[in-house]
C-alpha cells in the first residue's frame, strides 16, 4: 500500500504520450478503451493551443497544418513545465531551430524567439517608466557613473544577419506585403508604455546599450559599448529614443537614486 | 458564497469590456487563476476592473489534488497572492490530477478511487487550505474510462473528503450528465444522491459527441450551450436543496456576450423558481 497511485500516475501520464505495446499492466485495460484517446487527444490540444496562442508569428508565416504538426512534436518532447501556459514554450524557439521540416526557414527560430519576447513584457512585473527628464534630474557630475536601469517589461533582441523583426512585425501586424525585406541584421525594442506591448526598431548600438544597462554597467561603460559598435551613433538620441519609449524604469546605483528630488 | 449571487459566466478577454459593464442584478464571473498568475500587465488590470463591479470566483484546474505528492508549493504561493489581490467570492479546484513530475497535463485525469487516494486527496486539499488561509471547494469530474476496482464510490468519496477536510463540493451537473452516459449509471440517482448541504457552486456546460464514437462517448467539451437534459437535471436539484450560485461554462466555438448572458439568465430564472414556489 502506499505506491500504487504513484506508480498507476506514471504508467497514465508515459500512455498518454507514448502510445507502446504493450501498455503497462497498470493501465493496460484503460489505454486498451476507445475513450482514453480523450486524454491524449485533451493534452496535445491543449499544449499545441497554448503554443498557437503564444506563437502566433511563427504559425502566420508557416500555416495552420505546418504549425500545429511542428508544435505536437514539441509537446511530445516536453509537457509544460508549470500550469501558467502562457509561459509553455521557452524551448519551443530552440526546438525550431532543430527542427529539419524547418531548415529551409532559417529565420523561424528568431521570429519565434520575438513572439517570446512579446509574451514576456506582456506578463512582466509592472513599474513606472522614466522619461528624459530623469537624465536632466540628476547632477551632471553624477551622470557618468549612473545606471540605467531597464523596465521589467523592456525585451530587445539584435538578429545577426536576418531581417527577423521585419519578418516577424508583419506576421504580427497582420500587414499586406510591402515588398522586399532587406535581407540584413535588424534590432527591436519592445516596451509596454501602457496596457499593450508595443515595439519600434532599433539599432546594433542601442541593442548594446541595452545589454550594458541589464548589467549594471555605469552610463559611460553602457555609451562605450554603443560607441564600439558604431562610432557615429548620436548618443543622445540613442538615450533619448529609449526613455521615450519607456525602456527605463529607475536611474540611480543599486543602492542610491540620483534624482534631486530622492531625499 | 454571498448570498446575493445568482447565476454568473465564465469570464472571456474577448468579453472583459462587456463583462465589466453588464449590470445584470447577482452576476458573477469565473476565471481559471492559472491564466492570471502573472507578474503584472494588462491581464491583471482587466480582471482588476472586472472585480470592481462583480464578485469573481478562482475555479483552478491544476492543483492536482489527486496526484500522489503533495501541491506545488511555489504554485500556492502565487494564488494565494492573486487570492489576496482579488478577494475571490470562492475557490474551487477538482477531484483529479494534471500536474505529475514536474510535468503539467492540460486536463483532469482520473484515478482509482482506494483508501489511499482518499488519504492523499484529503492531505493535498488540507495542504491547500492551509496555504490559502480558506476552504476551498472540490468538483466531480467527468468520467470516460471504466475502472475495475473503485472502493469508494464517487459521491461517498467527496463526502468523506469534505467531512475530513471541512472543503466544500460543486456539482458539475454537465459532468454528472456525460459520465452518466459514458459509464451507464443514473444522472438523476446521482443528482438526488449528491448532499445538497455540502454543494457551494453549480456548474453548467455545454457537452459534445466524440467524433468517432457519437452517442457512446459524450465530451465534456464546453463548446456547445448547455443542453436540456442538464438544464432538467439542474432544476431537479435546484427544486431539492434550493438556489446556489450557479455558472454556466463556455470555452470553444464562443459566441457573443449577449448570447451567453441569455443563457446566464436561464439560469438565474431557474434558481429563482423554487424561492418563487415557496412563496
Amino acid at each position: 500500500m502506499g505506491a500504487r497511485l504513484a506508480h498507476f500516475q506514471d504508467a497514465f501520464a508515459r500512455a498518454i504520450l507514448i502510445d507502446a505495446q504493450p501498455a503497462d499492466p497498470a493501465v493496460a485495460d484503460l489505454v486498451a478503451q476507445p475513450a482514453f484517446a480523450v486524454y491524449r487527444n485533451t493534452v496535445v490540444k491543449g499544449c499545441v493551443d497554448a503554443l498557437q496562442a503564444n506563437f502566433p508569428a511563427v504559425a502566420g508565416l508557416v500555416g495552420d497544418e505546418w504549425f500545429r504538426a511542428a508544435a505536437a512534436e514539441f509537446v511530445a518532447d516536453g509537457l509544460p513545465k508549470e500550469p501558467s501556459l502562457l509561459a509553455y514554450g521557452d524551448a519551443f524557439p530552440a526546438f525550431l531551430a532543430g527542427f529539419p521540416p524547418a531548415a529551409d526557414l532559417p529565420y523561424l527560430a528568431g521570429v519565434a524567439r520575438l513572439d517570446r519576447l512579446w509574451t514576456e513584457a506582456h506578463a512582466a512585473a509592472d513599474a513606472p517608466a522614466i522619461g528624459r527628464e530623469a537624465l536632466t534630474g540628476v547632477d551632471p557630475e553624477w551622470l557618468g557613473v549612473a545606471v540605467l536601469q531597464p523596465h521589467p517589461a523592456a525585451r530587445w533582441s539584435w538578429s545577426g544577419r536576418d531581417p527577423i523583426y521585419s519578418i516577424w512585425r508583419r506576421n504580427r501586424e497582420e500587414r499586406a506585403d510591402e515588398g522586399e525585406i532587406a535581407w540584413r541584421g535588424e534590432g527591436v525594442l519592445l516596451t509596454r508604455p501602457g496596457d499593450a506591448v508595443e515595439w519600434m526598431a532599433i539599432d546594433r548600438a542601442a541593442c548594446l546599450f541595452l545589454d550594458a544597462c541589464s548589467h549594471a554597467l555605469a552610463l559611460d561603460e553602457a555609451l562605450a559599448a554603443a560607441l564600439d559598435a558604431d562610432p557615429d551613433a548620436n548618443v543622445v538620441r540613442l538615450v533619448n529614443s529609449l526613455l521615450d519609449a519607456g525602456a527605463f524604469c529607475r536611474i540611480g546605483l543599486p543602492s542610491h537614486d540620483f534624482r534631486r528630488t530622492s531625499p | 458564497m454571498n448570498a446575493t449571487l445568482t447565476a454568473g459566466l465564465g469570464l472571456k478577454p474577448q468579453h472583459f469590456a462587456e463583462a465589466r459593464d453588464c449590470p445584470a442584478a447577482g452576476l458573477w464571473f469565473e476565471v481559471h487563476p492559472e491564466n492570471y498568475l502573472v507578474d503584472g500587465g494588462p491581464r491583471l488590470r482587466w480582471l482588476e476592473a472586472v472585480r470592481e463591479r462583480h464578485p469573481v470566483s478562482l475555479h483552478g484546474v491544476a492543483l492536482s489534488l489527486a496526484a500522489d505528492a503533495p501541491p506545488d508549493a511555489s504554485h500556492l504561493k502565487r494564488l494565494r497572492a492573486l487570492a489576496g489581490r482579488i478577494e475571490p467570492a470562492l475557490v474551487s479546484e477538482h477531484l483529479a490530477w494534471s500536474t505529475w513530475r514536474g510535468a503539467y497535463h492540460p486536463d483532469l485525469l482520473p484515478f482509482l478511487r482506494t483508501g489511499e487516494a482518499l488519504s492523499r486527496v484529503c492531505a493535498n486539499v488540507s495542504a491547500a487550505q492551509d496555504a490559502l488561509g480558506r476552504t476551498i471547494a472540490l468538483e466531480n469530474p467527468s468520467h470516460y474510462l471504466r475502472f475495475d476496482g473503485h472502493e469508494w464510490d464517487e459521491i461517498a468519496f467527496l463526502s468523506e473528503i469534505a467531512r475530513r477536510t471541512g472543503c466544500g463540493l460543486l456539482l458539475d451537473v454537465n459532468n454528472v450528465f456525460v459520465s452518466a452516459a459514458n459509464l451507464g449509471f443514473d444522472a438523476g440517482e446521482y443528482i438526488d444522491a449528491f448532499p445538497g448541504e455540502l454543494v457551494r457552486e453549480i456548474h453548467l456546460a455545454g457537452h459534445s459527441r466524440d467524433p468517432l464514437l457519437g452517442d457512446a462517448l459524450l465530451v465534456d467539451s464546453h463548446d456547445a450551450p448547455v443542453a436540456d437534459p442538464v438544464w432538467a437535471l439542474h432544476e431537479r436539484l435546484v427544486r431539492r436543496i434550493g438556489p446556489r450560485p450557479t455558472l454556466v461554462e463556455r470555452d470553444g466555438n464562443l459566441p457573443g456576450f449577449a448570447e451567453l448572458l441569455a443563457e446566464r439568465d436561464r439560469a438565474h430564472a431557474a434558481l429563482a423558481a423554487p424561492l418563487a414556489r415557496a412563496a
